[in-house]
């Protein structure tokens, strides 16, 4: 299974007061293992509805959407969280880390609602993702003991101890300076290139730089779907730097 | 999620509101702890009661003159004159399930020993009344049948009179004291009985021949009680009805007749204090639970407060994986948690105020298992019940919007 996302017209309509709002009027699409593709678009554009669709939050009115070759379009709750905790990373705009609580207990949250990983499991896979992005040195801080670039990195590595199909991002930038966002992608970069699928949804072009392909979405439809030459972060960094 | 972790969660989760917790657990301690302390004085108090009516003796049976009606005016029971020591004669000879019957005659005044005096009540009966009443004797001896047919002047008294009388702690047998100026010598002193249920002092007594109390003191011929011990507790209604079917036929009452007596049971005593003091136990517990409503209220506001402010956290569980479930167990978990801290802590508290209730009014103390057991489950109730409605909000959250939440 090569496409690790699908979607076969997918549209999404919210019902305000007496009208009708649709947010994604028919969206094809697939992308692929290996890709690291950012979704594009103004605000309503409808690509935060594309986003949680992806991310198995919500459900289409219309269309299918298969995520490892799963059909998700009629899925109950239970098993979309199932899905979720299984298939999918998150990674949140503003970090949503739980306050008061290690880095490394903020980690293994998702696998506590796996029932199938001892305790013991848990704590070593928290550890190796925290290792992952270079947090090994902080496991034992809270968040807000750490700054905004190392509290997203808690965020990432929380979004692959369960080692995800796809990591969603959702702005991972958009509260981080420019050369923490660029720390930041050179990570996301080392983690596409070490295999992950990557959807980084964005509105900043020179953060879409940095990623393989680029989706625009416009008033609920796919308007550009181009594949790119990825700018190196770590070249941006040093570029920064000097 | 185990069940080990929802409770880390839940415990974690109070520990980071410790004053907030406390003061929710608190609603629940007070309510919990009056309960506690409610039922178990109540149930202190109906065994006091007990173990004063058995220790005068369950199988006590008391006949006393009934009201009378003359010419449908009710005359009261003072002057009636129909209970005599025939009566007892006949009781003794014909009842099977009485062991023992007595004459009872009582007189009051002011009893004296030189200086010292005291107000005092005479209590008559034979040679048996001892034995039904349940006195025993410390010192000297019972008096006799010839003492009773004599008319003796002689008596029996308990600790208070002598206390009353004999302040220097002189010995009383022997000794004469007068009652109303007639001289009477103490033959024998009462085994010390304490209080009976009434609070009234079973040990300011004085015991006499009933005869002489009939002759010497009132001047009367007829007997004011009859007091029966039947042969044990199970035949104490059946003696009940035979002094009944004895009394009517020696009183020559005619079928459809009136009683001109009253027969009363220790029995039917114990069960009318119990029932009044059952009563004012479940008023207490009823006043008390009260409380503990208002606590679980507590609960309830506080757990809506919780969740509110931890829409993020539900949202970010959601998008990670947890099930409405986990999500509703996480905070039920933690509402019941509160709430049994604040059960275990309200049974401890109450438990120390009913003991220390008890030593102070001199009750047996003692822990109700039920009651508490039963308060450890009403805790969790509590905890589920009032824990379920902000539980549900909790878990019917829509991801989307709970993790945009402000």
């Amino acid at each position: 299974m090569n496409e690790i996302i699908k979607t076969e017209n997918l549209r999404r309509t919210f019902q305000v007061g007496s009208e009708e709002v649709h947010a994604l009027r028919g969206i094809w699409f697939a992308i692929s293992r290996g890709e690291f593709v950012s979704i594009m678009g103004t605000s309503g554009s409808g690509k935060s509805t594309l986003l949680n669709i992806l991310g198995c939050l919500d459900r289409p009115t219309a269309g299918e959407y298969y995520i490892d070759g799963i059909s998700v379009s009629k899925r109950s709750k239970d098993e979309l969280s199932e899905i979720r905790n299984r298939k999918i990373g998150f990674v949140f705009q503003s970090y949503n880390l739980l306050a008061r609580t290690s880095a490394l207990e903020n980690v293994e949250l998702p696998l506590l609602y796996n029932s199938s990983v001892s305790a013991k499991e848990r704590r070593e896979r928290a550890v190796r993702a925290l290792e992952q992005v270079g947090l090994a040195d902080r496991m034992q801080h809270f968040p807000n003991q750490l700054s905004g670039g190392q509290q997203q990195r808690v965020a990432i590595a929380r979004a692959l101890v369960n080692d995800p199909v796809i990591l969603l991002a959702d702005e991972a930038t958009g509260n981080l300076d420019t050369r923490t966002s660029y720390e930041i992608m050179s990570l996301f970069q080392d983690l596409n290139e070490a295999g992950k699928t990557i959807a980084f949804v964005t509105h900043e072009q020179d953060i879409a730089a940095f990623t393989t392909r680029s989706i625009l979405l416009r008033d609920g439809q796919i308007t550009k779907d181009t594949c790119l030459k990825p700018q190196s972060a770590k070249v941006a960094l040093e570029a920064l730097t000097n | 999620m185990n069940i080990i972790n929802l409770i880390k969660l839940a415990y974690r989760a109070l520990i980071r509101n410790k004053t907030r917790a406390f003061l929710t657990a608190l609603g629940i301690i007070i309510g919990i702890s009056s309960v506690i302390a409610m039922v178990s004085l109540g149930q202190s108090s109906q065994r006091s009661i007990n173990d004063q009516i058995s220790s005068m003796g369950t199988n006590l049976i008391t006949v006393m003159r009934s009201n009378q009606r003359s010419g449908g005016v009710n005359v009261g029971s003072a002057n009636v004159q129909t209970l005599t020591e025939k009566d007892v004669d006949a009781i003794t000879a014909r009842a099977k399930y009485v062991s023992a019957a007595s004459p009872f005659v009582q007189a009051s005044g002011q009893l004296v020993n030189g200086a010292n005096n005291a107000p005092g009540s005479i209590q008559g009966g034979n040679t048996q009344y001892l034995g039904i009443r349940k006195y025993e004797i410390a010192e000297g001896a019972n008096f006799t049948d010839q003492d009773i047919r004599s008319a003796a002047k002689v008596c029996l008294v308990g600790k208070t009179v002598i206390t009353n009388l004999f302040p220097n702690g002189e010995d009383p047998v022997g000794k004469i004291i007068r009652f109303n100026k007639i001289p009477i010598k103490i033959i024998g002193v009462l085994k010390s009985k304490g209080q009976n249920q009434m609070g009234m002092d079973q040990d300011d007594v004085v015991i006499m021949p009933y005869s002489t109390i009939q002759k010497r003191i009132l001047a009367i011929t007829y007997i004011h009680q009859i007091v029966v011990s039947a042969t044990s507790e199970t035949t104490a209604n059946l003696a009940t009805d035979e002094i009944e079917s004895i009394l009517r036929n020696t009183h020559k009452l005619k079928a459809g007749q009136e009683d001109d007596f009253q027969v009363r049971t220790q029995q039917e005593m114990l069960e009318m204090m119990n029932s009044v003091t059952g009563f004012l136990t479940a008023l207490l517990a009823a006043i008390a639970s009260i409380s503990l409503i208002v606590g679980g209220i507590g609960i309830m506001n506080i757990m809506y407060v919780t969740v509110t402010e931890r829409t993020k956290e539900i949202g970010l569980r959601m998008s990670i994986g947890a099930r409405n479930r986990d999500i509703m167990w996480q905070f039920l978990c933690e509402s019941i948690i509160l709430s049994l801290i604040g059960g275990i802590f309200g049974i401890l508290l109450g438990l120390l105020i009913s003991y220390i209730a008890s030593a102070l009014l001199n009750w047996p103390f003692s822990i109700s298992v039920p009651a508490v057991a039963l308060s450890f489950v009403v805790c969790a109730a509590t905890g589920i019940f009032f824990g379920w409605y902000p539980a549900k909000k909790a878990a019917s959250l829509d991801p989307i919007n709970a993790l945009r939440y402000e």
